[in-house]
């Protein structure tokens, strides 16, 4: 592995932890598709603090660009506070808007801004490492890893100082307004800092990848626990797994960097949402086969009970009848008969007939009691 | 001709567009057009061909298995749908941007030309290009004038549809290849990006100024075509202005004059509304504090300083005196003092009598 590599591989990984942690608010508060529309609408806010600044990765641009995003949030819940339109009309009517704003203006000085909006949507991580920061003479490494690292800090920071605050609004807000927490105050703190994280990633991975990454890792994680301080350590871990494992698909494929980190981030989501212990599909699958299995095999003892005993048992009680009387195609009755004979409810005898055991019995009156 | 593409598009996605926002699915034509692109890619990879039609079947494929998935993870997981959306958004589109970069640095120059579906190009459309549009959104209206009924009741009863023997699930599916049609026709033209103001926008527009399905969806194609005329236009005037965001430019000022401005639902409208029930209200409580206070005095004549009128706390107490006089109801006596006239007087008794009523009856009520 080249310097080169292990740097883009580590402002990767930098750049996905940074994204999962507010990611998983913006899951757990319905708000996912606000990483949409703010990692699209500050394109606007990068042009014009770019006329400004003239620096793509000052500062002073990343905070007038997250500005943008808290823009949109604002812009999104005015159109919405109306009540003219749903909240995702609103989105959908605002974000385009302010992108198109952003796409006008790069044409119209494309002379004078070094910007590509291709750059900004997708992001190009291999060119990362070229630009570097030096200070006082000395290389100190890519910008983007110096940048992306802020981001990361101040995520961490932000989320260590108001942890129960953001817990709180984001499983109760009625209670945390009665406590004195105010729910609009958390909410465009923690909206700031989703466009802060946004306009840090948007030059290194594109912002269609802040989108993957911030709502992919958190929904596996979702999938996974409960527990919220789990559920941000194992969307970190995800997210970080998708960053390394993306640059290698890419270096493989010699594909997009950043396009392949979101794919992987949804080839995660993909298997932990079949196999996820409990919750995954293939759980769920086998949880509805069981179930039906033993559905069946109850129906069976207490069909067997009703007539055991009467003068049509011989006739009620066999393989054949089942069929019409418990409507099951033959397949499947005679493989409930196998399994609840293997499990001792019941025994064939010589003439066909099924008769329960004792065990059957208790079964059935036991179904029928509960 | 571009123009004309543009409007067909307008109609087409406008149109449709309508039902997406009715039934609370506006970023559903965002998270199709997202995942159209890898369809794109694979379908120039496994045919080689770069007609748009190709394409666009690739996309419209592509854009219904993302549909199916959203649907399928809101299914069967308990996380909701915008999570759904955004997922699926980010990683096809993520995976349409692997596979176009994989396309571009494979050796032949052939596949030059398809990231324009990123960010679209109005400019290069062909008359082929303007067909395709005219005539996949000819099937998707057919198709919407056969399910009319359908629709309708998807969009607003889907319970009772159902309650009569309709399978919902199958026309949910209908006319989510319907949205996909009017979604994946307009990527060429304002790409990937902005696809999602194609549909959102009109609609939204359109809502404002009806409250029945058929003109709303008229109206909502009308906006598109208009949006897209003009947007087509102001990019031809050549002062490096590209279609695609000029388009939804207009398509927002659209929306936006009609949030104001759309009669019954308009902001504007309603503020004026507000403003004059809240100065009727002010005259009427007025002219009952005057009248209190004559009851208290011997002279019911006697006329009152409007200070105390003011220390009442009714807001703008001359502007509302002043309404008084002018229709005679009440006086100006010198040193700013006022009192009640006769017909004042009347009218007070009539509006305790009103007021009175009604108490009496909601008292009978309980």
């Amino acid at each position: 592995m080249t310097q080169f590599q292990l740097e883009i591989q580590l402002i990767a990984a930098v750049a996905a932890v940074s994204c999962a942690l507010p990611g998983v608010f913006l899951v757990l508060r319905r708000m996912a598709l606000m990483s949409d529309a703010i990692s699209h609408s500050i394109l606007l806010g990068i042009v014009l603090a770019f006329f400004v600044v003239e620096n793509l990765a000052s500062p002073l641009l990343i905070l007038g660009a997250a500005a943008t995003g808290v823009l949109t949030v604002w812009l999104v819940e005015l159109t919405h506070r109306t009540r003219l339109v749903r909240e995702d009309a609103a989105i959908g009517l605002v974000f385009p808007a302010l992108f198109s704003v952003g796409v006008v203006l790069i044409a119209r000085h494309a002379g004078s801004v070094h910007l590509d909006v291709d750059a900004v949507l997708l992001g190009e991580l291999a060119f990362a490492p070229f630009n570097r920061l030096t200070i006082a003479g000395h290389d100190a490494g890519p910008q983007a890893l110096w940048v992306m690292g802020a981001v990361l800090i101040a995520n961490l920071t932000f989320l260590g100082l108001f942890y129960k605050e953001l817990e709180l609004t984001t499983f109760d807000a009625a209670l945390a307004a009665s406590l004195g927490i105010s729910p609009a105050l958390v909410h465009y703190g923690f909206m700031t800092l989703v466009s802060i994280t946004a306009v840090g990633a948007f030059d290194a991975v594109g912002s269609v990848l802040v989108i993957a990454l911030m709502i992919a890792p958190p929904a596996a994680a979702y999938l996974v626990t409960e527990r919220l301080t789990a559920m941000i350590t194992v969307s970190a871990l995800f997210g970080l797994l998708s960053a390394i494992l993306g640059y290698w698909m890419a270096h493989v494929m010699d594909a997009s960097i950043a396009g392949s980190m979101a794919t992987m981030a949804g080839i995660v989501f993909l298997v932990v949402w079949l196999l996820a212990p409990g919750r995954g599909i293939v759980a769920l699958a086998r949880r509805h086969a069981r179930q039906r299995l033993e559905f069946a095999e109850r129906m069976l003892v207490i069909h067997l009970m009703h007539h055991e005993n009467s003068p049509d048992a011989a006739e009620e009680n066999r393989l054949g009848h089942l069929q019409r009387h418990l409507r099951w195609d033959p397949e499947f009755a005679a493989r409930i008969v196998r399994v609840a004979e293997r499990r001792e409810l019941l025994e064939c005898d010589p003439r066909g007939e099924l008769v329960l055991t004792e065990r059957g019995r208790d079964l059935a009156r036991l179904t029928m009691v509960s | 001709m571009v123009s004309l593409g543009s409007a067909a598009l307008g109609v087409v996605s406008g149109g449709l567009g309508a039902f997406a926002v009715l039934r609370k699915q506006s970023l559903l034509g965002d998270a199709i057009s997202h995942a159209a692109l890898p369809g794109i890619a694979l379908a120039f990879m496994l045919t080689g061909s770069k007609h748009p039609l190709v394409l666009v079947l690739g996309a419209a494929a592509a854009g219904w298995i993302g549909t199916l998935l959203v649907i399928a993870i809101t299914r069967s997981t308990y996380l909701k749908e915008d999570t759904a959306l955004g997922l699926v958004l980010s990683v096809f589109f993520g995976a349409g941007l692997v596979l176009l970069t994989f396309i571009q640095h494979r050796p032949d120059a052939a596949q030059a030309g398809l990231d324009r579906y990123l960010f679209g190009q109005a400019a290069t459309q062909l008359r082929r290009d303007v067909a395709i549009i005219a005539g996949l959104g000819l099937v998707a209206y057919a198709v919407t004038f056969l399910f009319w009924k359908e629709f309708k009741l998807l969009s607003f009863d889907r319970e009772f549809g159902a309650s009569v023997g309709m399978s919902m699930r199958f026309v949910d599916v209908v006319l989510t290849t319907v949205l996909v049609i009017a979604v994946v026709v307009g990527l060429q033209t304002v790409g990937v990006v902005l696809m999602a103001a194609m549909i959102v926008a009109p609609a939204a527009a359109a809502r404002q100024w009806t409250n029945r399905l058929g003109v709303m969806v008229a109206l909502s194609a009308g906006f598109g075509a208009l949006a897209g005329v003009a947007g087509s236009v102001l990019s031809a005037t050549g002062a490096k202005l590209p279609t695609g965001p000029m388009i939804v430019l207009c398509l927002t000022a659209i929306a936006l004059f009609s949030l104001l401005l759309a009669p019954a639902r308009g902001l504007v409208w309603s503020f004026v509304r507000h403003k004059r029930s809240q100065r009727v209200l002010r005259v009427e409580t007025t002219l009952l504090d005057l009248y209190a206070m004559a009851q208290q005095h011997d002279d019911p004549a006697h006329a009152h300083s409007s200070g105390a009128l003011r220390a009442l706390g009714r807001g703008n107490v001359s502007g509302t005196l002043g309404r008084l006089e002018d229709r005679g109801l009440a006086r100006q006596a010198p040193g700013d003092r006022w009192a009640l006239t006769e017909a004042g007087r009347e009218e007070a008794l009539r509006l305790i009598g009103e007021h009175g009523a009604s108490r009496h009856e909601a008292e009978e009520d309980a």
